[in-house]
């Protein structure tokens, strides 16, 4: 069969922040540049993040690069690649001053500066006290910023591929990467994207897990296509959650709730908080609610037919103080739990919300991978950027604010790289003959198959085993059984089985083709989380608890280093952390605490 | 509708930028509601689907207003469902 081959200077797969930011230093460089898009770029998920990118202009108060990069550090648990967090902590001012001169519109100052609010973990001189750094548009703040950096690319003649599915990386003998195979779904059509540079932004994989504040489109496409095409996934045992999201929809329900009163109930009504944390009780961290929440539900106090969610009860309160206080509560619950929250309890649960990990790249944006004795040896033609990377900036937790900054900062990095590579010669690789046979052959297996696994049920399969065996809070031998299954998962994942064979706007095809996806994530996740013994920012295990000599759970003599995992054998390798900083002296290793 | 016209569509609302639109607007059509429509009714649903998310999950929460009278009836439809 004959497939299309389109041939571009550079290819970008995900059109969200991070490929929308590459998209620019590419084709602002004269390189002709596709990006590929499952959606209209202003429909990515970057769309959804509201609270602001984090940025030391000491707009309102002072501030420091220096001391930006000691709280990521920090908020990283030391896993973070100390280069990269100063690298992109450095580089935050200067790409949200760019932003700002694409059009983004920033809140401002009295004086027409850029406003800067405070947020979590960002504070001032070291961890001193709270500083405002986070820059926002409104709660608007990502979807301006797609807005924004959507209208340069426009005027720098971006070519943009809108409803189009990436489906397999392009490699050849030597290792180097040429392009993607993709599917336009308008027609069903195969194409070969043939580059010179290939940059993925595929954002992050929240949909493997039940409860997930992630958009449907969130299934980890970039990181399925790596692990088909042999380069190790690193540290995915780290993702982040929050503690009460409505449970089988994963809507957030605001930290708010509990501040005015509300009260987490088991299946039996009790207020369970008060054993866990006689004093806070229902206002302790989240840390300590959302173990508390998973402990219940792991011994068997959960509620619903599968006992796998808790109460969030605010029955008590006065309904004028539900209304005026916590606007939008009463219609979620009634939207999306079928509870009028007024008279009954809302059903909760823990719920992810960020991947960490992703596929391994210096901080230039450049993937890279052992090869020959070296960790990171990097992959010729190969780039990524934005939750899909795994740089590492956010270690083992992420800051808030700073995914966004992520984005910008390796989005620009990963182009710029690449704007560097072709500049110095890089050319156009001969294609494989076996180019798209893989891709081929997976969609005919799709198309041909008979008494093949339920795409849907499949995927509810993997959610459910990811939630019960890899949620907020591990427990060891769930994680053992989580293994096991989760390799049953696969094996369903591979065989499956789709009733719409036409062509064009298949949508149960490309649901398909996403599930084989996620499998990869979920996978590289669950053995990943078993594997650490320790606890560590967001890996938190009921077997390695606080004590005097790991406090926090946390082993730097044994784990202080990243995890890859290799989807070709599911094996892991390790890799040292990078506690030495460009420029500055390394945050030295100190017990996390806020 | 035409078979590639409705998938187009229903790709357009399963694949949203914000999570609570995914559920909103899968429950409706797979749920039958989009089903129920007279040709007009889909079109101004169409056009629903077409807005930023924004946009339209503040008229889906009552944030806001609109006062199309082709479009209202949809949205008080889609509040509901």
């Amino acid at each position: 069969m004959s497939i299309p081959v389109l041939k571009f200077d550079a290819v970008i797969v995900g059109a969200g922040g991070a490929g929308l930011r590459s998209a620019i230093q590419l084709s602002e460089a004269g390189l002709k540049t596709a990006v590929l898009s499952k959606v209209f770029p202003t429909r990515s998920h970057t769309v959804a993040a509201q609270g602001g990118v984090a940025a030391s202009l000491g707009n309102s108060e002072e501030d420091h690069w220096t001391w930006h990069m000691y709280d990521t550090v920090k908020g990283s648990d030391w896993l973070g690649d100390q280069d990269a967090i100063e690298f992109m902590c450095k580089k935050a001012n200067e790409v949200v001053v760019e932003l700002e001169h694409y059009g983004m519109p920033f809140d401002r100052t009295d004086n027409g500066k850029i406003y800067q609010r405070p947020f979590g973990g960002h504070m001032s001189n070291f961890g001193e006290k709270p500083v405002r750094r986070s820059c926002a548009a409104a709660d608007r703040t990502g979807h301006a910023m797609l807005h924004a950096m959507y209208q340069r690319n426009v005027k720098a003649n971006t070519q943009f591929f809108v409803e189009w599915m990436a489906l397999d990386l392009i490699r050849d003998e030597e290792g180097h990467v040429l392009g993607v195979t993709a599917m336009e779904m308008e027609t069903g059509q195969i194409v070969i994207f043939h580059a010179r540079a290939t940059i993925f932004a595929t954002g992050g994989a929240g949909r493997i897990f039940y409860s997930s504040t992630n958009a449907f489109i969130n299934t980890g496409d970039g990181l399925g296509m790596a692990a088909r095409a042999g380069i190790p996934l690193e540290d995915m045992e780290f993702w982040q959650f929050h503690p009460t999201g409505v449970a089988g929809a994963g809507v957030l329900i605001t930290e708010g709730v509990r501040g005015e009163g509300g009260i987490l109930r088991n299946s039996s009504k009790e207020r369970f908080m008060e054993r866990y944390a006689p004093n806070a009780k229902d206002l302790a961290s989240r840390d300590v609610v959302s173990r508390a929440m998973a402990t219940e539900i792991k011994e068997g106090r959960g509620c619903g037919v599968n006992k796998d969610y808790v109460l969030l009860d605010i029955t008590h309160l006065d309904p004028a103080t539900i209304m005026k206080r916590l606007p939008g509560i009463h219609e979620i619950g009634i939207q999306f739990a079928g509870v009028d929250c007024l008279k009954e309890p809302l059903p909760v649960v823990p719920t992810c919300h960020y991947q960490m990990g992703g596929i391994p790249t210096h901080y230039s944006g450049r993937v890279v991978m052992p090869k020959d004795g070296d960790m990171n040896s990097v992959v010729p033609g190969f780039y990524a950027g934005g939750e899909c990377a795994c740089a590492s900036v956010h270690g083992a937790n992420r800051l808030g604010t700073n995914s966004l900054l992520d984005l910008l900062v390796f989005g620009k990095s990963a182009g710029d790289s690449a704007v560097e590579d072709l500049k110095a010669g890089r050319a156009h690789r001969e294609l494989p003959k076996d180019v798209a046979d893989k891709t081929l052959a997976r969609i005919a297996a799709l198309d041909n198959r008979k008494g093949g696994a339920n795409v849907h049920e499949t995927r509810l399969a993997m959610q459910r085993t990811m939630q019960d065996h890899a949620g907020v809070f591990r427990f060891g031998d769930m994680l053992k059984q989580g293994v096991e299954k989760i390799l049953e998962v696969e094996k369903a994942a591979r065989q499956l089985e789709i009733k719409d064979k036409s062509q064009a706007w298949n949508t149960a095809r490309t649901e398909a083709l996403e599930m084989e996806n996620l499998i990869e994530v979920a996978k590289a996740t669950m053995i990943s989380a078993e594997a650490r013994k320790e606890s560590r920012g967001a890996h938190v295990r009921d077997d390695a608890p606080d004590t005097a000599e790991f406090p926090n759970g946390r082993n730097d003599k044994e784990w202080l280093k990243h995890t890859l995992f290799s989807p070709v054998d599911n094996s892991i390798t390790y890799k040292p952390v990078n506690m030495q900083p460009l420029t500055v002296e390394p945050v030295a290793l100190k017990t996390r605490s806020y | 509708m035409e078979r590639a016209d409705y998938e187009r569509l229903r790709w357009r609302c399963i694949r949203r930028a914000l999570l609570e639109l995914d559920i909103t607007l899968t429950r409706f059509l797979d749920g039958g509601g989009f089903d129920k429509l007279s040709d007009e009714e889909q079109q101004a649903f169409v056009e629903l689907a077409d807005m930023e998310d924004y946009d339209l999950w503040d008229l889906l929460t009552g944030k806001a207003e609109i006062d199309d009278p082709r479009l209202a009836p949809i949205v008080a439809l889609l509040r509901k469902s």
